[in-house]
């Protein structure tokens, strides 16, 4: 039996008259790779800041893992257990590559001001830590070699890497990604796969956004197409291909 | 960091460093005539490493431009002024007044913070210049207020200060008169000197400690992209909170010091003026680099003085007779000394790795593509 990981339902967002997003509902099942696609301005990305707590819906229900996160602020989205990564890379372009982790780690230590300054072993062991976690989370994402570079300086590639890797290391269980192959070649695309499948493996659940389709019908579960803000289709990945209405989102409707 | 883990290496080179410091006032008070002023000026650097330290947290760290520092350094003054001084001594109860010197500075630190909240809940949504502009006005506010509450209770004794204030009273000792140890004669500017000195390390161990701790990080993750710290988890409005408390408290200790070593305080010390020279101790020597803002502040406030000496003999040596005012002079040389800087070495005196960095390569990267667009246009057009 699939335990429901996420849930959301009536899920409203309007920016003055623009209805971004319009009555939706999907639900994400523990360990799965859950797409989400659809033309451009169609509400993936707001619909995206809405389940990590950067947007406030306007009316809908949003329960993760049992807990009600409607209009909750970031900090507790990402306590709960949803991390992102963004469709513009934002990392902290002039810190290192470890201490972009090591801020990831923020919201799973502890330590105070007090704490900082009187360093007990608590907060020194904490700190060991901290530091551990982050170099073994560039290991897994296969950047450790850049650990002191700062992030600005990284290759493209290896920016999207350490991105993710900041994004696990707050302990997610819903790793949310959005356009994580946006402009990368072939050969980088296939090893960016590869590693969202062995972190889905590791337990992880997985929302995707993305434009590469082929990327999508091999690595998705199911997949949720949006339209317009509203969600018009869901299902696995053949269903969703074959599918008239998200064929003609796409093309437009073929003439009589 | 690199402070840190570089100790044990240079652990000689720290010793002698130390013991340079502690000896220093007495090479200064024995080598110079005017020994004893250059003394004052150097207990006021310190004061002023506090002060820049305390600003490096809130502008180096966390990106927040504030322009009313000298804000807390006025309320950390002042609060030692009426808990030490007889000015409010029919107002309050007899219990809360002259606390011992420890207490009053805790105390300094405490209300300092209190205020740096105060600031800091109302302008959280605020960046760059508009935030710049309402601590402009914070600054202001604290200044008029100092200036005006001497009606209709007389608070803070208006523009006349508040005087008689008692020098701190230590183990026993008072640091206000000579004192006499191991046949050695300290005056109190030498006391003062080695008290400030005390409070000045504690302040740079707190500092690196907190730059090197996950609220470190946070301050640092928040200038550098608010809405992926954000989407981190960092709870941006506590910890840009944090960092204004954390400024105002250094800011409180070193206005406390300050009133007791000038034993008398008037609003006249705390204009806007002296919020700049805070801020530009922090961007001259480097911003958020502890050693770069530590040689800043020294710069930016022992130049004036050491001009101040100069500037006549100077003058005199060659045009031959007094041509401008010395004290316009020295003002002139130092404001064109600190533009100079800042167009040679935009990132500062000291700058960390990370803002060379940030300055450095990327402009030269940009002038090389500049560089190479130009030629492709020109093959281009070949």
């Amino acid at each position: 039996m699939t335990k429901v990981l996420l849930e959301i339902s009536g899920i409203h967002k309007r920016f003055g008259g623009l209805h971004a997003l319009n009555d939706v509902a999907l639900t994400i099942n523990q360990g799965e790779i859950y797409g989400l696609i659809g033309p451009n301005g169609a509400g993936k990305t707001t619909l995206f800041n809405v389940l990590t707590g950067l947007y406030q819906p306007d009316e809908g229900k949003f329960t993760f893992n049992g807990k009600d996160l409607f209009c909750q602020k970031p900090y507790i989205v990402v306590g709960s257990g949803i991390a992102r990564t963004f469709q513009n890379i934002r990392l902290f372009a002039n810190m290192s590559a470890l201490e972009n982790v090591m801020v990831g780690r923020h919201v799973r230590t502890k330590a105070s001001v007090f704490g900082a300054i009187f360093r007990p072993p608590q907060v020194k062991n904490e700190e060991a830590a901290i530091r551990a976690r982050a170099m073994e989370l560039l290991e897994y994402v296969g950047i450790p070699h850049h650990a002191e570079e700062l992030a600005c300086n990284l290759s493209y590639g290896d920016q999207r890497r350490l991105e993710i890797a900041r994004a696990l290391a707050t302990d997610p269980q819903l790793l949310a990604l959005d356009e994580p192959a946006a402009g990368m070649n072939p050969k980088e695309t296939e090893d960016l796969k590869e590693l969202m499948q062995k972190i889905r493996n590791d337990g992880v659940t997985i929302l995707l956004i993305e434009h590469d389709v082929k990327l999508m019908m091999g690595l998705c579960d199911r997949i949720a197409v949006l339209d317009y803000g509203k969600k018009i289709a869901e299902g696995r990945p053949e269903e969703v291909k074959s599918n008239p209405r998200v064929i003609e989102a796409y093309l437009g409707v073929a003439p009589e | 960091m690199n402070l840190i883990n570089s100790l044990p290496r240079k652990k000689g080179t720290l010793i002698a460093f130390c013991l340079l410091l502690l000896v220093l006032p007495w090479m200064i008070s024995s080598g110079f005539q005017s020994g004893s002023s250059y003394l004052r000026a150097l207990d006021m650097a310190l004061l002023f490493i506090m002060l820049a330290l305390g600003l490096n947290i809130v502008v180096g760290y966390a990106g927040l431009l504030d322009f009313g520092y000298i804000a807390f350094y006025a309320v950390g003054a002042y609060t030692y002024a009426l808990l030490n001084s007889p000015h409010l001594q029919a107002m309050l109860p007899s219990w809360m007044m002259y606390p011992p010197f420890v207490v009053s500075i805790v105390i300094c630190a405490i209300v300092a913070c209190v205020f740096g909240i105060m600031l800091g809940a109302p302008t959280l949504k605020l960046r760059g210049d508009y935030l710049a502009i309402v601590t402009l006005g914070f600054g202001q506010i604290v200044r008029i207020f100092m200036t005006n509450l001497d009606r209709p209770i007389n608070l803070t004794n208006g523009p006349q200060g508040i005087n008689n204030i008692l020098p701190p009273q230590f183990l026993g000792y008072n640091l206000g008169k000579p004192i006499e140890w191991f046949g050695l004669q300290f005056e109190p500017v030498h006391l003062f000197y080695y008290l400030i000195l005390f409070f000045c390390a504690l302040i740079i161990v707190v500092s690196i400690r907190l730059q090197n701790s996950r609220l470190g990080r946070a301050w640092v993750a928040i200038r550098e992209d608010e809405i992926a710290a954000n989407a981190m988890g960092i709870n941006t409005r506590n910890v840009k909170l944090l960092a204004f408390a954390m400024g105002a408290t250094f800011g409180g200790v070193s206005g406390a010091l300050f009133a007791s070593l000038q034993g008398f305080i008037s609003p006249e010390s705390f204009i806007l003026m002296e919020s700049i020279m805070v801020l530009s101790m922090v961007v001259l020597g480097g911003m958020g680099h502890i050693p770069g803002v530590i040689l800043g502040a020294i710069i930016v406030s022992i130049t004036p003085e050491v001009l101040r000496d100069v500037i006549n003999p100077l003058q005199m040596a060659v045009v031959g007779r007094k041509v401008v005012d010395p004290e316009t002079l020295r003002m002139l040389i130092f404001g064109a000394a600190m533009i100079i800087v800042m167009l040679v070495r935009p990132e500062g005196l000291w700058p960390s790795k990370r803002r060379r960095a940030e300055l450095r390569p990327a402009t030269k990267g940009i002038a090389l593509q500049e560089k190479d667009d130009l030629q492709d246009a020109e093959r281009n057009h070949d």
